[in-house]
């Protein structure tokens, strides 16, 4: 599914990823845990595409292609998806709009017609309730005034419509409460399948405790510095990163 | 001054010859306009906006029936279901595309050249009962020059159950139409009107178009305006309104066509009066559009609200003029202005004069301007999603827009003022089937 070999990427003059290989079959869930400033929350915008970012060294393939040389649309076209940390807002443009327009820009670029209006809204409509979200969400501006677990929601929701093989999670679980972190999670699970292969990226374990990796990597100082099963996680919550990142500049 | 001197010429042709005191405030007009001439870059309101490509070029002011079938289309494509309308092509009333049947009867609704022959003394109380405030040459050209118009007068309490459409269709290059619209209201009577300015492509002409708004105590106006002329184009049109003890404007203005073209929207505020004012407007291309606006407070207690916002692409420059006036004894007033301004391209302009002159002590005023891009986040995201920059450009112009065009209460002409918009847009990959 993806394969990053040895990936430098900095911004401005500050190098923030320093060889960072991850191999993501599919199928499976990868966690990246790692204290603030660790570079996580780059390599997630790498992996998307943003701008900002100068990738100086090493290389990512994805289903067979180079991720790198395509633009932020592109990645998506091909089946990658960023739940963003930090949901943008725009006012103007209904949820349902931006479902429609991207899910067709996906459709039009496998070779589908155009989505039938006709089966639009009910797969929609049966995906927003089970995020229980209200139905009149959908026709508000994208993420305008929603609380933050609403917003967290609206990014699984449109994960679950626009149904990426490879989803990027970018700390998807910060400013949840229980409840709605419960309901995130089982918006993933319900996602989950042989073909689809997860990368969540997180500060705490808690996540984990809903969504089971099948592989945790810790990232400290732009490198992965210890990579193993979902016990790992449950030692970085009880022992903190100090232990870890000494380890890394050690 | 060509237009000065033509006026000898077309001055017989124009409605109310048998009017002395029109023919006197013709005349005082036209003297006025001739030592005036039309507004100059160095007067302080019109810095901006440089007229002088109307002074130069020679529009027309023969009064030339038109033939209103080349109209026709145009016509039918804006001409708004479930309203009385009236329609005028190149200055000139078309009774045979109006809509006027079922009107109550003791309002007025008909062509102003008509109810110069019916009812001269009610227009005569209502005619410069506001513009005469206004002073510079364009509306003394209009008040010389006027052809036609609309008049609209409710009477106490009556309430009109459809809106007004007034329907301008430019068709002819160099054409000439100057229209005097008078809308009255009286105590406690309600009515929705909309102006609706469109050209023909090949229509360079100039609309020179004034209204004036006449609110009774307690009166409530809706009134809605879309300029979409032809991009050849110049429009100037004046929107002068008074509102008496508790009347309640709300004007909705969107601006997206002609080459040069000036709208200007200035009301007084009497005691408790409550002003709306609600505006769009895109400079693509080449244009420049210029919105002025003015809000005085006379009375104690009057409540304004203004939120404007810009766009300009391309090459093109838009112009904001947003003032508002505090007399003395206007204490208590409470007023806010914003206008949020964007900017698509390096060769686009905006200038945006927020103004504020207040002579009151006790009162709460506010105004905030910015011009901004967009945002690179928001593009991001929607390419995150699969849309490609151009496409996520245009959807996040649109959106900044639609906003303003979500205001707009009546459907017919919310969506005439989203196709405006949409047909301007830089690019136009954005589809029209907003849920």
């Amino acid at each position: 599914m993806l394969s990053i070999k040895n990936l430098q990427a900095r911004v401005e003059d500050k190098a923030i990823l320093k060889g960072i290989s991850l191999e993501v079959k599919p199928g499976e869930v990868h966690a990246i845990m790692g204290p603030n400033g660790s570079g996580k929350s780059t390599l997630s915008h790498v992996l998307a595409g943003r701008s900002g970012y100068e990738v100086t060294g090493g290389s990512v393939i994805y289903q067979g292609k180079d991720l790198l040389d395509m633009k932020p649309e592109e990645r998506a076209r091909e089946g990658v998806f960023l739940a963003f940390q930090y949901p943008v807002e725009i006012p103007g443009v209904s949820n349902i709009y931006l479902l429609k327009a991207a899910l067709n820009a996906i459709r039009k670029h496998r070779g589908d017609s155009e989505v039938d209006a006709m089966d639009f809204l009910p797969m929609v409509k049966a995906r927003i309730k089970s995020l229980n979200l209200d139905e009149q969400f959908l026709y508000r501006g994208v993420n305008e005034g929603f609380s933050g677990g609403e917003k967290k929601r609206n990014e699984i929701l449109q994960m679950a419509i626009l149904e990426p093989s490879l989803c990027i999670l970018d700390e998807t679980d910060s400013g949840l409460d229980i409840d709605a972190l419960k309901i995130v999670a089982d918006g993933v699970n319900a996602l989950r399948s042989p073909d689809r292969s997860f990368i969540m990226v997180t500060h705490y374990q808690r996540l984990l405790d809903y969504i089971k990796p099948d592989v945790v990597h810790v990232l400290a100082h732009g490198r992965i510095v210890k990579s193993g099963g979902p016990e790992l996680a449950h030692e970085l919550e009880e022992r903190g990163y100090g232990w870890i990142e000494q380890g890394a500049t050690a | 001054m060509h237009y000065a001197e033509h006026y000898q010429t077309v001055s017989t042709g124009l409605p109310g010859q048998s009017l002395p005191w029109l023919q006197a405030l013709r005349t005082a007009a036209n003297i006025d306009f001739s030592t005036r001439g039309f507004p100059s870059p160095r007067e302080e309101e019109w810095r901006y906006t440089n007229v002088t490509p109307i002074e130069k070029k020679r529009f027309i002011p023969e009064i030339k029936v038109s033939d209103p079938s080349a109209a026709a289309e145009v016509i039918q494509q804006y001409r708004l279901a479930d309203t009385w309308s009236l329609v005028f092509v190149d200055g000139v009333y078309s009774a045979e595309h109006s809509r006027l049947t079922g009107l109550p009867e003791n309002g007025h609704v008909l062509p102003v050249a008509e109810a110069l022959e019916r009812c001269p003394e009610k227009v005569q109380s209502i005619l410069q009962q506001v513009a005469s405030r206004e002073t510079h040459g364009f509306v003394a050209f209009n008040t010389a020059y006027f052809r036609d118009g609309a008049f609209i007068a409710i009477p106490d309490k009556q309430v009109l159950e459809k809106p007004v459409q007034i329907l301008h269709v430019s068709t002819q290059p160099q054409g000439l139409a100057v229209l005097r619209h008078l809308i009255s209201l009286g105590t406690h009577a309600q009515a929705t009107v909309i102006e609706t300015y469109v050209g023909k492509h090949e229509a360079a002409c100039l609309t020179a178009a004034v209204t004036e708004v006449y609110l009774e105590t307690n009166a409530h106006l809706d009134h809605y305006k879309l300029q979409s002329e032809s991009e050849r184009s110049y429009h100037f049109g004046g929107i002068y309104a008074q509102q008496k003890t508790s009347a309640r404007l709300r004007q909705h203005n969107a601006a997206f066509g002609g080459l040069i073209a000036r709208t200007e929207i200035h009301s007084h505020l009497g005691q408790a009066a409550e002003c709306d004012l609600d505006g769009l407007f895109l400079a693509s291309d080449r244009r420049h559009i210029d919105t002025h606006t003015i809000l005085h407070h006379h009375g104690a207690h009057a409540i304004s609200r203004e939120i404007y916002r810009g766009i300009a692409s391309e090459r093109g420059r838009g112009v904001f003029s947003g003032r508002i006036v505090v007399d003395p004894q206007a204490q208590k007033t409470d007023a806010e202005m914003n206008n949020r301004n964007l900017l698509l391209s390096d060769d686009a302009e905006i200038d945006s004069k927020p103004q504020l002159e207040i002579h009151a002590d006790d009162v709460k005023c506010a105004h905030g301007v910015t011009v901004g891009q967009l945002s690179a986040e928001s593009i991001f995201y929607l390419q995150s999603r699969g849309i490609d920059e151009a496409s996520a450009r245009n959807m996040l112009t649109f959106a900044f827009a639609n906003e303003m065009v979500e205001k707009v209460r009546h459907d017919g002409h919310r969506q005439q003022v989203r196709d405006a918009l949409l047909a301007n847009l830089p690019q136009t990959d954005v589809r029209g089937d907003w849920l």
